[in-house]
């Protein structure tokens, strides 16, 4: 058996070797007009190939076996679920977890604590998609669009009226809700794919009337001079006040986790929940289709109209090219890689996605290919995602 | 006993130009279970899916009337989640649960239409909407245990076996407090012993007042449960009347088992 794919392995890699010689091992100097052979590349190729090969197999192997024993596959990456329900280990987590989030910026550079800020805004992003995705199941592509919507929220009115970041900030999640109830409307009959080229189309929509319509948003080259956000009237520094949106980033990703929760446990969750699993079995159990779709599509708004706001204030400059369709990709994959439903997986996700590429600046050529490896790494080994959503059981004592 | 509870009149669907359904007339009474029953493609799906608001009836009537004096509601034209609002739940020919819900979750979906927490109680959770999360909780597992199916309230709808799936299904019906209860081909696909509890726990639900409507292909359990049968074929209805009575009428078993050929 062993042995078998010793050998298998050792085919496979000679194969790859015969693949990709005249790229790796043959270079040719124009100018010279020589040829080098880079025999060691192929070597190198052939171990490398090889080791996948083993591991790969010894991956499928091990999960065989799990699956043999009746082992539940769930359980694999679950410890993080086992700490969180267990009382004590959850205590110290989460509290371990706050001290860490208090300290940073006191220990950390403010280009540090910057980069944590953009992270925490796209773990809010991802928790909003997450109620449109991930409970709901409608794949939305142009969540973007609500973004962009809180962010010129903010830089119009603060522009025009001098309106204030507080005032504005719930002011931005609504007008963000009223436009995914906007959108929502025409899309309620659709689902799936259909539904996806509709948001994506969304998407661009806004951001190409951004682009240019000139005397509302000022096309291309966007609003600059927004304000920061203020403390009751104080303003800040510059290295000051990216400490407080850090802080602010914080509050605002805590009181997400506990609607986000609440929500998903209530009546209106389960019914998103059942609208993602049989559309018509819903309605025939008396729920109505249009309210929670609207309701899942506003709600997930909101959250990135927050956050557009946040991001207006913090970068206190903004122009349509920050809402491309990339955004929503990297929203989307955020909560895909996370794990659908989950809030932990999106957090887990979200911080993954954005702090990776921010630290591995070295290799940030590969930023792209390493991106979708991860992707389709995913989806082979783990197409639950990262932390797999577990539904909470119901404890019910019956009253004697 | 005798009122009347749902009343179906000329009921007529066409798809393009075939009529599926050619006005058939249709009555269950308070606390009765009455079968329809008919060849395979005889419409009887086709009446589920038009009284239960899937499809848009091209036409007749659809009355709902509850016993207890309030006027009687028509149901042509709404929507399927109002249907079941009015008081009418169905289960469905192929089993249409939420997978990946737990048992009791599946039960607790049927509750959503007599409950009424939003936004608001779902993320500051007053008072009220603990109370109403309760009785929930509390309404569901009770259904739970009298389908007997209380055990499994935390797997998987997915992981049950294919007769407790279809049992779960009533139960997910039951949870609406429905004044009648539809159900397509509740034994389809059970080997005799699951059909054995089925046909007893229709009973039981029956012996508490719930009228029933329901398809079946099951003779056996047809014959056994159904208080009145109607007999379709063709999109008409072409009997109506007591087991004993379907049993020997002609024209059904003209429908069921063809013409005698003079040779």
């Amino acid at each position: 058996m062993v042995l078998r794919e010793i050998k298998k392995g050792l085919l496979t890699s000679l194969w790859f070797v015969f693949l990709t010689f005249p790229i790796v091992v043959i270079k040719v100097d124009p100018i010279e007009k020589t040829i080098f052979w880079r025999w060691q590349n192929a070597l190198y190729m052939a171990i490398g190939t090889f080791c996948v090969y083993l591991l790969v197999k010894y991956y499928r192997h091990r999960k065989e076996q799990q699956t043999d024993n009746g082992g539940n596959l769930e359980q694999t990456g679950s410890f993080i679920h086992r700490a969180l329900q267990n009382p004590l280990q959850r205590k110290i987590l989460i509290s371990v977890l706050a001290v860490i989030a208090l300290i940073f910026p006191h220990f950390f550079s403010t280009y540090q604590t910057n980069v944590m800020t953009t992270a925490l805004m796209y773990v809010v992003l991802g928790l909003g998609l997450n109620i449109v995705v991930g409970l709901a199941g409608l794949l939305d592509l142009g969540f973007v669009a609500f973004y962009a919507v809180g962010a010129y929220t903010y830089a119009l009115l603060n522009m025009h009226f001098g309106l204030g970041f507080w005032t504005v900030l719930p002011l931005g999640g609504l007008i963000a809700a009223t436009f995914g109830i906007l959108l929502g409307f025409p899309v309620l009959r659709l689902r799936g794919d259909y539904l996806a080229i509709v948001t994506l189309g969304f998407g661009e929509i806004i951001r190409l009337i951004l682009e240019n319509w000139g005397e509302f948003s000022q096309g291309p080259s966007g609003i600059s001079n927004i304000s920061r956000p203020g403390f009751f009237g104080i303003e800040f520094g510059l290295e000051q006040s990216i400490v407080y949106t850090y802080y602010l980033m914080i509050l605002l990703v805590i009181v997400t986790i506990f609607v986000v929760n609440r929500l998903q446990d209530s009546r209106i969750g389960r019914a998103w929940i059942a609208l993602r699993e049989d559309e018509i079995a819903c309605q025939a159990m008396g729920i109505d289709k249009r309210k929670t779709k609207l309701v899942a599509f506003s709600l997930g708004a909101f959250w990135a109209g927050i956050v557009g706001v946040m991001f207006a204030a913090k970068t206190t400059f903004i122009n349509p090219a920050s809402f491309t369709f990339l955004e929503s990709a990297i929203i989307l994959s955020i909560v895909v890689l996370g794990g659908m439903g989950s809030i932990v997986g999106v957090v887990i996700g979200a911080l993954i996605l954005i702090l990776m590429p921010e630290y591995l600046r070295a290799l940030s050529e590969y930023r792209m290919l390493a991106f979708g490896g991860i992707l389709v790494c995913m989806m082979i080994f783990r197409p639950q995602g990262l932390i797999s959503n577990v539904r909470r059981t119901y404890k019910f004592e019956k009253k004697q | 006993m005798n009122q009347p509870i749902l009343n179906v009149t000329g009921l007529t669907m066409d798809f393009g130009g075939i009529r599926a359904l050619d006005s058939v007339d249709l009555d269950v009474r308070n606390g009765e279970i009455v079968a329809l029953i008919g060849p395979n493609g005889a419409g009887k799906t086709t009446f589920f899916n038009c009284i239960t608001g899937i499809y848009r009836p091209t036409g007749g009537d659809i009355f709902l009337m509850p016993p207890q004096g309030s006027k009687k509601m028509s149901l042509k034209g709404l929507k399927p989640n109002q249907v079941t609002e009015k008081g009418l739940a169905r289960t469905f020919q192929n089993i249409r649960l939420f997978p990946k819900m737990t048992v009791l979750e599946n039960v607790m979906i049927g509750r959503h239409c007599r409950t009424k927490a939003f936004i608001f109680g779902a993320i500051f959770r007053p008072p009220s909407t603990r109370k109403e999360e309760a009785g929930i909780l509390e309404t569901s597992y009770g259904i739970l245990e009298k389908v007997g199916l209380a055990k499994y309230a935390d797997e998987f709808a997915d992981n049950l076996p294919y007769g407790a799936q279809r049992r779960l299904e009533i139960a997910r019906a039951l949870a609406t407090e429905p004044l009648l209860l539809l159900l397509d081909e509740p034994a389809a696909g059970m080997n005799p012993q699951e059909t054995f509890a089925l046909d007893q726990l229709i009973k039981r639900i029956s012996e508490e007042g719930q009228a029933i409507l329901l398809i079946e292909h099951d003779m056996q359990l047809v014959m056994s449960l159904s208080d009145r049968i109607f007999v379709m074929d063709y999109g008409k209805k072409i009997a109506q009347g007591t087991p004993a009575e379907i049993r020997a009428n002609p024209k059904v078993i003209k429908a069921y088992l063809g013409e005698e050929v003079d040779a």
